[in-house]
């Protein structure tokens, strides 16, 4: 029987390609996921290992406040310079490098700042020579210039100084929390610190000014210990901590250490790694889809072969296990394929990512045999699996069918107990999404019902989409029909022939297509509540604020005030406010100025009423607080200060506001740090606004770490995170999607195959080759429409059904139809249609009429 | 007759103007070795309004000369025309118009498009066309062929010689020019077979059809006007007015001679 299964691959082969890719493309997807994975953990705990190598015992401080007043945020930790001496006498220790670690973003010579969104990727840190008569600290290899020696220089990695034009010599502004300082570039340095990789920047001070600017003077974040050859360094490590307080410092030895960072960056490309699986995973699915597809228009194609094999003696397992075979060979040359395009994959990643500001630390491409195997099992096991059920189809064919000379059309199986199971499915589905809509947070179980509902309905929409077919494709089939005439009616006759056969194509479509509206409607939904969000209630022109958590300085109000052409500059302070066991933001502001910045609704009291002690709540505050106007209660502000407080006013919760509001004086002393959170700007009316947010940048001293936002920038600061994760999820859903064509290119060039003969006779009484194209073109566009409208219409039920988990969060949140998107998938479904017809509507011009019309 | 055989008879004089003429039609499958002369040299006219049947052994390129004539294959040396078109000279465009508006066929498998249903199969030439058929003529096309209750049905619903008739109905209903038949009765009973041939038959008779079939049936030559025989790519005989029993005596004539010469 193995000859029988090889001879058969090797007969259909053209056909088989098509299927072939389907699995391909999926194992691809793995392997590369996989190669990719390994590949980035290994760079990762390669450059984490060779930063440790040096260390033999890491000590690490907690961070803690410098002191207790609300007003004064600087940062301090346990280590001082007393310790780190005491340290560095301990018997054994060769060396001690203390660091100080902060944040320092940078302006660029031209004055645009330099990944300020992400500033925690702005890595600074002490220069911290090797041994106090040397120049060189052995962690950052100078690659230009020298390390900085005074608190007027600094040093900056290669890739920072030319990304932001900068040469040796030049004055570098940068911002560490608040305002913009200068200091002379003297030299660049190497790193492969992933972080500054991945698109951020490292600045270095010497050890003094890296304590004033991030610490305090004499305190340190964490000390780097070396230790002579030979040392027991866990035994160092105990005698090291016992020297030490115990409170706020860490001691750990650098193997330990080591071993730590290796699991954390694992785990954390598991989580990555895990994700692209699931997305591989779909495509599979699909593929899986296209296999099952296949197969049994092989089968059915084949019967006759299949009865006269019977016939002569071979037994219904023997029938099985030649089409298992056959799909074991297939998946075998499937996945040695897809292995090799997945490793393709994974090294082209590399240069692409350098090219997008994303690189990793350098290091081999990892090919384990691990992914190899998993390779192997799924892309064999899938197409075996989806050819299981096919190939006990085959074997029920009876011996008798041999001898039938004349082709009959196979009797009609019934489809009652398909669609009663189908109806069933997808009516549970659509029962769970609606318990599910009228749910209103996104509690665990109710993500679990969400799910469970979803794939239910999925599940139910593909096996009832046999019956789903007739209603639909005869609507399509109508259009094409008054459209294209005679050759639209035979498409649609044609789709309509084999329902199984057409819904099985159609729903490989479906699957990417309702995964991807699914999250389009529910992108756009949570865009639009964002946006809402982020500037409902503002009447403003521009937002000041600070990139970072430092907020701004109190002074800032009265210069923004001062440029020409503000009209209104309004200081707001927001602080923590426990009312009643709820918390809530707290904003501060001169309520008659915060009038002329935002809209407030109140339903009782005004913002006049506000004063000293005297606040008006959000509605939503009141009242999940039961407080009212005219209540007196004991707040909570800031870290647990208690006062007394008087409901003056409610009005209508806006994101712009948050949940109170009460007097500057109020609030300004419990604000994070004693800052500003932002200053709300009103242009002088009639004035044209444009250049306005240059000058106010000038005006406070063009930090890279100043925000100066109009409405439109606010609401794209929202929606510009959402439109980047949907266009990445647009790219791993569009492999599903391809997989999905390719389904449709073979079950076309089936049909093709098999109407041979009714082509040929098209031919004879006159239909020329166009309208064959046309036919079999039109026919692949009905199928694509039905699938792509399937997927469309699930996808914009699932995103409907679970809108309301996020209402607890997004308060805003309603559902969002992407029209012109949605519509753009309904072409892209035509577009499908079309592309898939290409070969096979060729194929079927060029049969020679004659032969057609003789074919067996 | 075995002289006679070898020699090409020369074109009768048919009534009226000939609806297809083949003048020196060769066709040639193949090159050196595997050269195949399928037709050598036939001239022939073909009457219109009459019924003729082409006869001869398997391999005497009858099949082949009637795909010629029908535009269905191309011609290697020689003409075929139909009405006053030379076939040779059209693309293919051209040829799949021809046999849209002045061909009609036949065949021997029925080729019936099963998604469609008998009426739809009939028309099925006119809705390529996009023209509207005739509903008086297509009434009577459907009465001579006795399908009128049958007319929704699809082909798998119908028996062997129903579907027959749908395809002679679907020959008939575009009234064209001539009608080719390629075995008809091969894959029917006797029954039905002479059913099909009666149809044909009163087509040319009652509404002045042209209809040129392909046959070894001697019976079913028996039903045309005229017979002409063919035998290794070359007319060898004609027979005007032919019974079963003088198609069969030609035949095993002509079998005999065919064998001593």
């Amino acid at each position: 029987m193995l000859r029988t299964a090889l001879r058969n691959v090797f007969a259909h082969k053209a056909r088989l390609v098509m299927t072939a890719l389907a699995i391909t493309l999926g194992v691809a997807f793995v392997s590369g996921t996989l190669v990719f994975g390994d590949t980035v953990t290994r760079a990762l705990r390669d450059a984490s290992a060779k930063n440790l190598k040096d260390v033999a015992v890491s000590v690490q401080a907690a961070s803690q406040r410098s002191s207790d007043s609300e007003a004064d945020d600087a940062r301090s930790t346990a280590l001082t310079s007393d310790l780190a001496d005491r340290v560095r006498a301990v018997p054994g220790v060769t060396s001690v490098r203390p660091t100080v670690n902060g944040s320092a973003t940078l302006a660029a010579k031209d004055g645009r700042p330099l990944n300020a969104d992400n500033y925690g990727q702005n890595l600074a840190t002490n220069y911290s020579p090797d041994t106090p008569h040397s120049d060189r600290d052995s962690r950052f290899p100078v690659s230009a210039g020298r390390g900085p020696t005074t608190g007027e220089e600094l040093a900056l990695d290669r890739r920072t100084a030319e990304k932001a034009g900068y040469a040796i010599g030049d004055s570098v502004r940068f911002a560490t929390n608040g305002p913009a300082l200068t200091k002379k570039l003297v030299g660049t340095v190497d790193t492969d610190d992933p972080r500054v990789r991945a698109g951020g920047s490292l600045a270095l001070f010497d050890t003094r000014t890296a304590q004033q600017l991030f610490l305090q003077e004499g305190r340190f974040d964490e000390l780097a210990v070396g230790s002579a050859p030979g040392t027991d360094n866990q035994e160092l490590t105990g005698r090291i901590r016992e020297l030490l307080p115990a409170n706020g410092i860490t001691v750990t030895s650098g193997a330990q250490l080591a071993r730590e960072q290796a699991e954390r960056i694992a785990e954390n490309t598991k989580e990555l790694t895990r994700m692209l699986l699931g997305f591989a995973g779909i495509s599979l699915f699909v593929g899986a889809f296209i296999i099952a597809n296949t197969f049994t228009m092989l089968i059915a194609q084949r019967s006759r072969e299949t009865a006269l094999l019977r016939a002569i003696g071979a037994l219904r397992r023997q029938v099985v296990r030649a089409i298992l075979i056959e799909a074991a060979l297939l998946g075998l040359g499937a996945t040695a394929a897809g292995f090799a395009l997945g490793t393709g994959i994974a090294t082209a990643l590399r240069p692409l990512l350098d090219a997008s500001g994303l690189s990793l630390p350098d290091g081999p491409l990892v090919i384990s045999t691990d992914t190899l195997l998993r390779a192997l099992v799924v892309g064999v096991g899938i197409t075996v699996l989806a050819a299981w059920l096919p190939s006990r189809k085959a074997a029920k064919v009876a011996p008798v069918e041999a001898l039938n000379t004349v082709d009959q059309t196979p009797p009609k199986r019934s489809m009652v107990l398909r669609n009663s199971l189908g109806g069933l499915l997808t009516g549970a589905g659509v029962l769970t999404m609606l318990y599910v809509s009228t749910q209103k947070d996104g509690a665990d179980t109710n993500l679990k019902a969400a799910g469970l509902g979803s794939v239910l309905t999925l599940t139910g929409v593909i096996v009832i989409a046999p019956l789903l077919s007739r209603p639909l494709i005869r609507l399509a089939g109508a259009v094409t029909t008054r459209l294209f005439g005679v050759s639209g009616k035979l498409a649609r006759e044609n789709a309509l022939r084999n329902p199984r056969r057409t819904a099985a194509t159609a729903s490989a479509l479906m699957i990417g297509l309702t995964l991807i509206t699914g999250l389009s409607v529910t992108g756009s939904s949570t865009n639009a509540a964002l946006k809402d969000a982020a500037v409902r209630g503002l009447t403003a022109d521009y937002k000041v604020s600070n990139t970072g958590f430092a907020g701004l300085d109190p002074a800032l109000g009265a210069k923004v005030a001062e440029v020409p052409g503000v009209a209104e500059s309004v200081p707001v302070a927001s602080s923590n406010l426990g009312a009643r066991g709820k918390f809530a933001a707290l904003t501060g502001a001169d309520p008659q100025r915060l009038g002329r910045v935002s809209d407030l609704r109140f339903s009782s009291g005004s913002l006049a009423d506000i004063g000293p002690g005297k606040i008006a709540l959000s509605d939503q505050l009141a009242k999940d607080t039961g407080l009212s106007k005219g209540d007196t209660f004991q707040g909570t502000l800031g870290h647990g200060h208690k006062k007394e407080l008087t409901v003056v006013g409610v009005y209508q919760q806006t994101r712009a506001v948050g949940g109170a509001v009460g007097t500057m004086g109020d609030v300004l002393p419990y604000a994070n740090g004693g800052k500003l959170d932002s200053i709300l700007v009103k242009a002088v009316s009639g004035r044209n606004t444009s250049g306005l947010d240059q000058d106010i940048r000038k005006a406070l001293g063009n930090s890279p770490l100043l925000q100066v936002q109009n409405q439109d920038q606010l609401t794209k600061a929202q929606s510009g995170m959402i439109d980047t994760m949907l266009n990445m999820m647009y790219g791993l859903l569009g492999m599903t999607v391809v997989i999905g064509v390719l389904g449709v290119i073979n079950t076309l060039a089936m049909s093709v195959f098999e109407r041979t003969r009714e082509i040929g006779l098209l031919r004879a009484i006159g239909l020329d080759n166009r309208g064959v194209k046309q036919m079999v073109r039109l026919e692949s566009v009905v199928i694509s429409l039905f699938g792509a409208a399937m997927g469309i219409g699930t996808g914009i039920f699932l995103a409907w059904a679970c809108g309301s988990l996020t209402r607890s969060s997004l308060s805003q949140y309603e559902i969002v139809l992407p029209w012109a998107r949605l519509g753009l998938f309904l072409l892209l479904g035509l577009a499908i249609g079309g592309l898939a017809a290409v070969w096979p509507a060729r194929r079927a011009a060029r049969l020679n009429t004659l032969r057609a019309i003789n074919a067996q | 007759m075995s002289m006679q055989a070898a020699a090409p008879v020369p074109a009768l004089p048919s009534t009226g103007p000939a609806a297809a003429r083949a003048t020196g039609l060769s066709k040639v499958y193949g090159q050196g070795e595997t050269r195949i002369v399928a037709l050598d040299s036939v001239s022939l006219e073909f009457g219109r309004g009459r019924f003729t049947a082409i006869m001869g052994p398997s391999g005497s390129g009858k099949s082949t000369l009637m795909h010629c004539m029908a535009g269905l294959d191309s011609v290697s040396a020689g003409s075929a025309q139909i009405g006053d078109t030379e076939l040779s000279s059209l693309n293919d465009r051209q040829l799949t118009r021809l046999r849209r508006d002045s061909v009609g066929f036949v065949f021997q498998a029925f080729n019936l498009l099963p998604t469609l249903t008998a009426l739809e199969n009939i028309t099925l030439p006119m809705a390529i066309a996009g023209r509207r058929p005739d509903r008086q003529w297509l009434d009577t096309v459907v009465a001579t062929v006795g399908l009128s209750g049958r007319l929704s049905h699809r082909p798998a619903q119908l028996s062997g010689g129903q579907q027959q008739r749908v395809a002679v109905a679907r020959a008939l209903a575009s009234r064209p020019e001539i009608i080719f038949a390629d075995e008809p009765t091969g894959n029917l009973d006797s029954r039905a077979g002479s059913e099909i041939l009666g149809f044909l038959r009163d087509s040319v008779r009652e509404l002045g059809q042209t209809v040129v079939m392909v046959t070894h049936d001697p019976a079913a030559a028996a039903y045309a006007d005229r017979v002409v025989f063919l035998a290794d790519g070359r007319l060898t005989d004609e027979l005007h007015a032919p019974t079963a029993e003088g198609v069969l005596e030609r035949m095993r004539r002509f079998d005999t001679g065919a064998r001593t010469s």
